[in-house]
């Protein structure tokens, strides 16, 4: 038994299911990352934490968790991470993105439930995710009613502490939410044992901004033309943003961005050619990497993501120059309550957002990603089709989920869009 | 001469089409069945055109054909816009229902494909669904859509998924209801839903409607009465498919 698969097992992993998985995610890598032609250096960093995504990190938290610390998982860009870092803990976004466990999902969930809350249940009931599994405790949140009610079955089996997000952005909105903050800063500090101190949080700050930094200039570097990366491993890199560790990540991003940039100036790109399109809507957490080959593959190449993974999670900074924990958290509050999830209603910013990315990456068309059965999402798509009829930008709307059954009938839907917006005079 | 013929292939769910174009004239058109060979039934339907200057495959395999007989793709909807376009010039909106999808396409004046819009992976309303139903109501095809044109009266059928719909069709005929009601019911389910998908895309009217279940002659008036305008069926309408794939063939698409 190898030094991993002890680690496994005294995790409490299904141990053959858990090979299982590993192969298909193997697998896929294969197909989708490392048959790709053009790829950079700096990506074989990525290409490593993703080879090693369940057994070197793990051991890392392991050994964070060893000398006193607490290992916290999220599930939403809503989660403070700056106070779990402050309080010395780790902060871990869960990823969710297989269709894995799903039958044992749905002895406790209604069918009718989106791939993602399926996919986080489903994990921690066929005991196949390791970081769920390396976790002191989870972080709910209630940015829609599936989640909420998901979050009470998954506390029976991990301690689940859910925060109350606001639906709306008024005043009384804003106060829920400062209230929230502190509700979560006084949890933390009792659950991991210590004092959050404005020294901490301000150094927690700084580096979870550096790591929002990184990302952002990956964003900016991705929209040159033609574009230097392709979007699989732009969002690749996001997906793992959320469970590296963040100065690491921050300095190997910076490291990719360098290449690129060189990239750029030598006019060089990979996909030349190709139709520019963003992807708007639900998150994609690793490894559902289905619409991006799909899109990829059809001629297109993906220069942004309006998404939880990408832009929502990287667009907007903390306050620096917070001096008291009482300033900061209000820096915190101010930020996080500037997140245009479309649990948010009326949601104008978010329709603002995707034109702006939209027309600052030069992209021919917007593909609209709804998950199935997620109600803010699939419903938001009427007004961001509405908003895009009247600036003038092609979209694509589609709803789909983790399975692979629907590969021809997206590819058929792409393709035409790809050829609509390859016909339509670009003025 | 091989540069002036030009061929189409719609690798469908259901059938295959191929069609040949020489002097802007259809000169060869043929039809097998998809089987569970598409690959093969496709090779015996190319290697009966003789030579050709370019060929264009489109359709659900059109990507089979790509990979293994290295022939340019299209998608349905280019090829069906290509062709109702070149057959009606000025037509502005395309419905299409095939073995296993329904699209409806808007056009602008000049052909361009607008919007579009796909049922989703289900078969609910499609070429597959009406196959079961007649099956279920002991009809041929032809039966079917004759008996729902030969009535006024119609039971309303609820359900649109194919599995359901068969089972409420089987509960509604051990209840004793009329066959051709029950066949006219499922003909206005498909119809409305058609329509719907159509305005959903396109307040224009001027529909062309291809598809090999555009032969139903009861669905197409149907769909007519729903949407108020013109519903033209041109004459071969199951060929659309691969005509448009000759025609961007021809273009050099």
């Amino acid at each position: 038994m190898s030094d991993h698969e002890r680690m496994w097992q005294e995790l409490g992993l299904d141990l053959s299911a858990h090979d299982g998985l590993l192969k298909v995610l193997g697998k896929f890598y294969g197909d989708i990352y490392l048959s790709q032609q053009g790829r950079l250096s700096g990506m074989q960093y990525l290409d490593f934490v993703l080879s090693e995504i369940h057994g070197l990190r793990i051991q890392e938290l392991l050994s964070a968790k060893a000398a006193g610390g607490k290992v916290v998982g999220t599930f939403c860009v809503f989660a403070p991470e700056e106070l779990i870092w402050a309080a010395g803990g780790t902060a871990v976004g869960l990823c969710a993105g297989a269709d894995v466990g799903t039958q044992l999902a749905e002895k406790v969930l209604p069918r009718n439930t989106c791939a993602l809350i399926k996919a986080f249940v489903g994990f921690k009931l066929a005991r196949l995710c390791p970081f769920m599994e390396s976790c002191d405790f989870l972080v709910g949140e209630t940015t829609c009613d599936g989640k909420k009610k998901a979050y009470e079955i998954l506390d029976d089996y991990k301690p689940t502490y859910v925060m109350e997000i606001p639906q709306m952005k008024g005043a009384a909105d804003r106060a829920l939410w400062q209230a929230e903050m502190v509700r979560f800063k006084e949890m933390i500090e009792e659950r991991c044992g210590r004092a959050v101190t404005a020294e901490g949080l301000s150094a927690a700050i700084r580096m979870v901004n550096d790591r929002r930094r990184a990302l952002q200039r990956l964003s900016r570097l991705r929209s040159a033309q033609p574009a230097p990366i392709s979007g699989r491993d732009a969002l690749l890199i996001n997906q793992i943003a959320f469970y590296d560790d963040p100065p690491r990540l921050t300095a190997k991003v910076g490291e990719l961005c360098d290449q690129l940039e060189e990239r750029i100036k030598a006019g060089e790109g990979i996909a030349h050619g190709a139709v520019r399109v963003i992807v708007a809507g639900c998150p994609m957490a690793v490894p559902n990497w289905k619409l991006p080959y799909v899109v990829e593959s059809s001629g297109a190449v993906i220069v942004g993501e309006e998404s939880c993974v990408g832009e929502r999670h990287t667009r907007d900074l903390v306050a620096e120059d917070g001096r008291s924990v009482e300033e900061m958290l209000g820096h915190l509050v101010d930020r996080y309550m500037q997140i245009d999830c479309a649990c948010f209603t009326p949601n104008p910013t978010r329709l603002d957002h995707i034109v702006e990315l939209a027309r600052r990456v030069n992209a021919a068309g917007v593909i609209h990603y709804a998950l199935q059965f997620c109600g803010p999402y699939t419903t938001e798509a009427y007004k961001v089709e509405q908003r895009l009829e009247a600036e003038g930008i092609p979209l694509l709307k589609l709803e789909t989920d983790y399975s692979l059954e629907d590969i021809e009938q997206l590819k058929t839907r792409v393709e035409a869009f790809i050829e609509v917006i390859q016909e339509v005079p670009r003025g | 001469m091989a540069g002036g013929r030009f061929a189409g292939i719609d690798v469908g769910s259901r059938s295959i089409e191929v069609v040949v174009l020489e002097g802007g004239r259809i000169e060869f058109a043929a039809e097998e069945e998809t089987s569970y060979d598409p690959l093969g039934q496709a090779r015996r339907l190319l290697a009966a055109l003789g030579p050709v200057g370019a060929a264009l495959a489109t359709g659900y395999g059109r990507h089979l054909l790509g990979r293994h007989l290295n022939l340019p793709v299209v998608t349905e909807i280019k090829a069906h816009a290509t062709a109702a376009t070149s057959l009606h010039p000025g037509c502005r909106a395309v419905l299409d229902i095939g073995g296993q999808d329904t699209k409806a396409i808007a056009l602008d004046a000049t052909g361009r494909v607008l919007r579009f819009e796909m049922n989703d992976r289900c078969a609910a309303g499609t070429g597959r669904f009406l196959e079961v139903m007649a099956a279920t109501l002991g009809y041929t095809l032809e039966e079917f859509a004759a008996g729902a044109a030969g009535t006024t009266a119609s039971v309303a059928i609820s359900s649109m998924c194919t599995v359901f719909a068969a089972s409420e069709v089987t509960g509604l005929l051990a209840a004793g209801k009329n066959r051709e009601e029950v066949a006219r019911g499922l003909h206005e389910t498909v119809a409305g839903r058609a329509a719907a998908m159509l305005r959903r895309v396109s307040a224009e009217s001027g529909v062309i409607f291809s598809g090999g279940v555009a032969r139903n002659e009861c669905l197409r008036a149907l769909i007519e009465a729903e949407l108020g305008g013109s519903v033209l069926v041109p004459r071969w309408p199951q060929f659309m498919g691969a005509l448009g794939a000759a025609l961007l063939a021809r273009a050099g698409a």
